[in-house]
């Protein structure tokens, strides 16, 4: 694995470009920095300027190398890159809150924009106006979009929200795309159809995923569980209470497996038993180098346990690798079914890249 | 789109109240009442001095499965939290660990829940017990259990 510590302050999105040479940040700020990986060094190659407000989210279209940012100032701009310049186009949102997360469609002519206003805007561009047009999903949600991701048919949206639920959205835009097959999620898809609702969990649900196939959803929310709903048996739902502190993030790696991370510092990982619908935790993927004790005087001993209350100093550091929370995992190499790589942002400021090796195909996986 | 003001004192007025779009707490059902098992977790806890250890642990589980999950009945919830704080009182100390791991992770995030409702009546010699009580579930359910305490939307 590899680490590079890019700001002393969080980063507040990431995005990554097709050939992984190039990635998207925001450095806790108006802006949208571009670095571009130089052998070892990283070094920014462009300053994106046009929010007034934070940028929340940040997604780079693989195909058509656009990015797409939004912010704080309820704003979303879509740039597109001219020569050596990157060209802002505004999209005009309707919302009246921030903007929270933007995922492109798997096909990109969609994008997807969760916000404090308690909907989700889809936004495509028409043709004849030469202008991004937005449509919104409002009902049932009743707080604000956390995150959000797309079903590898197009059409399909799941988006987590801070009403404590976890929702599968159809976001079919007839002008751009035809009529989608039926999925295990249902058939009958028009806009703004409502597939498929969790029962609450008692958290803000902070990140949603779904798999490769797209017949598996999974989330992580507050009150520090990690829930999964399959389609396959009928919309089942799967959770995991887990003994750390809250995840922020979660991605699946393979079909059966998900990596986790969030206020613990470290990623973990997770396996989903489909026979018997059950969530297992799999481990922490953050193993550190056995640092050597150093032994303690007896001065420094009842020097911890008069402010501690304890003689251990097992807790005094973070040996992991991040230093703070991780707030946002990306897979790098290999897709959602066989990833090879992830990576992962936090309020560090630092970047961290992990290699997932497979031991054998059945077997339990490792991290490099 | 306003430039960025410095303060946003100017509302002065809740909008948010107005919007009739807004988010309303659904009313929830009143739960069937729960047959109330405080006698008879008093007469397994009468039986505990004169030595049986294994009524305290009986004792505890009922208290646990008849706690009342659903319920609005701040009276009823009043009487759970007492029943139970005197089971987890009248343990003694070496007994907890066994007392804890008998029980499965619903049970430890319950049981996690009445600890604190405990911290927060302390009696004379009440946080004392519930602290050791805390430790030895604190091990078995780690940090995600008290999370799942202060996130809970359905208190005990």
């Amino acid at each position: 694995m590899a680490y590079h510590s890019f700001l002393l302050e969080p980063i507040s999105c990431h995005a990554w470009n097709k050939d992984r040479t190039q990635i998207a940040l925001c450095p806790n700020n108006h802006e949208v920095h571009i670095y571009r990986k130089d052998g070892a060094k990283w070094s920014k190659i462009h300053e994106l300027k046009e929010h007034n407000g934070q940028v929340t989210g940040i997604d780079w279209a693989p195909e058509s190398n656009r990015l797409v940012t939004c912010g704080t100032d309820r704003n979303a701009y879509v740039w597109t890159l001219k020569g050596n310049v990157w060209k802002p186009t505004l999209v005009i949102l309707r919302i009246n809150r921030a903007a929270r997360c933007v995922k492109w469609s798997p096909k990109e002519n969609k994008f997807a924009v969760g916000s404090g206003s308690r909907l989700i805007s889809i936004c495509y561009f028409e043709q004849e106006n030469d202008w991004w047009v937005c449509k919104h999903i409002k009902k049932p949600i009743r707080s604000t979009v956390l995150s959000l991701d797309w079903h590898p048919n197009n059409v399909l949206l799941a988006a987590g929200s801070c009403d404590f639920k976890c929702r599968i959205f159809s976001a079919y835009i007839k002008e751009v795309e035809e009529r989608p097959s039926p999925t295990p999620w249902g058939s009958k898809m028009p806009f703004g159809e409502l597939m498929f609702e969790s029962s609450s969990s008692c958290g803000w649900v902070h990140s949603i995923c779904f798999s490769a196939s797209g017949s598996r959803v999974a989330w992580v929310s507050h009150d520090s569980t990690l829930c999964l709903a399959d389609a396959g048996k009928k919309m089942a739902v799967a959770s995991l209470c887990t003994e750390t502190l809250p995840l922020l993030a979660v991605t699946f790696i393979t079909e059966n497996s998900l990596v986790a991370a969030g206020h613990d510092c470290c990623p973990m990982l997770f396996t989903y038993e489909e026979s018997q619908g059950a969530l297992t935790f799999g481990g922490k993927l953050d193993v550190p180098k056995q640092s050597s004790q150093r032994g303690l005087t007896a001065r420094e001993r009842f020097q911890n346990l008069d402010k501690k209350a304890s003689s251990d100093t097992a807790n005094a550091t973070l040996d992991t690798l991040h230093k703070n929370s991780i707030s946002q995992i990306s897979v790098l190499t290999g897709g959602k079914d066989k990833c090879s790589q992830f990576c992962t942002t936090g309020m560090d400021g630092g970047m961290s890249i992990w290699d997932v090796k497979v031991r054998n195909p059945h077997g339990p996986l490792r991290l490099g | 789109m306003a430039r960025s003001t410095l303060s946003s004192r100017f509302r002065r007025l809740d909008i948010d109240q107005y919007d009739e779009n807004r988010f309303v707490e659904e009313p929830e059902e009143a739960a069937a009442a729960e047959p109330d098992a405080s006698p008879e977790v008093e007469a397994l806890l009468r039986q505990y001095p004169l030595g049986r250890g294994s009524e305290a642990l009986r004792a505890f589980h009922t208290a646990i499965r008849s706690s009342p999950g659903n319920t609005r009945n701040a009276a009823m919830k009043e009487q759970a939290q007492g029943t139970m704080l005197k089971v987890l009182t009248s343990f003694k100390s070496s007994e907890i660990e066994q007392a804890v791991n008998s029980l499965d992770r619903n049970g430890v995030d319950l049981l996690m829940k009445y600890i604190y409702k405990g911290f927060e009546k302390p009696t004379e010699n009440s946080s004392a017990i519930l602290l050791q009580w805390h430790e030895k579930a604190l091990a078995v359910g780690g940090l995600g259990s008290i999370v799942r305490v202060l996130t809970a939307r359905k208190t005990v």
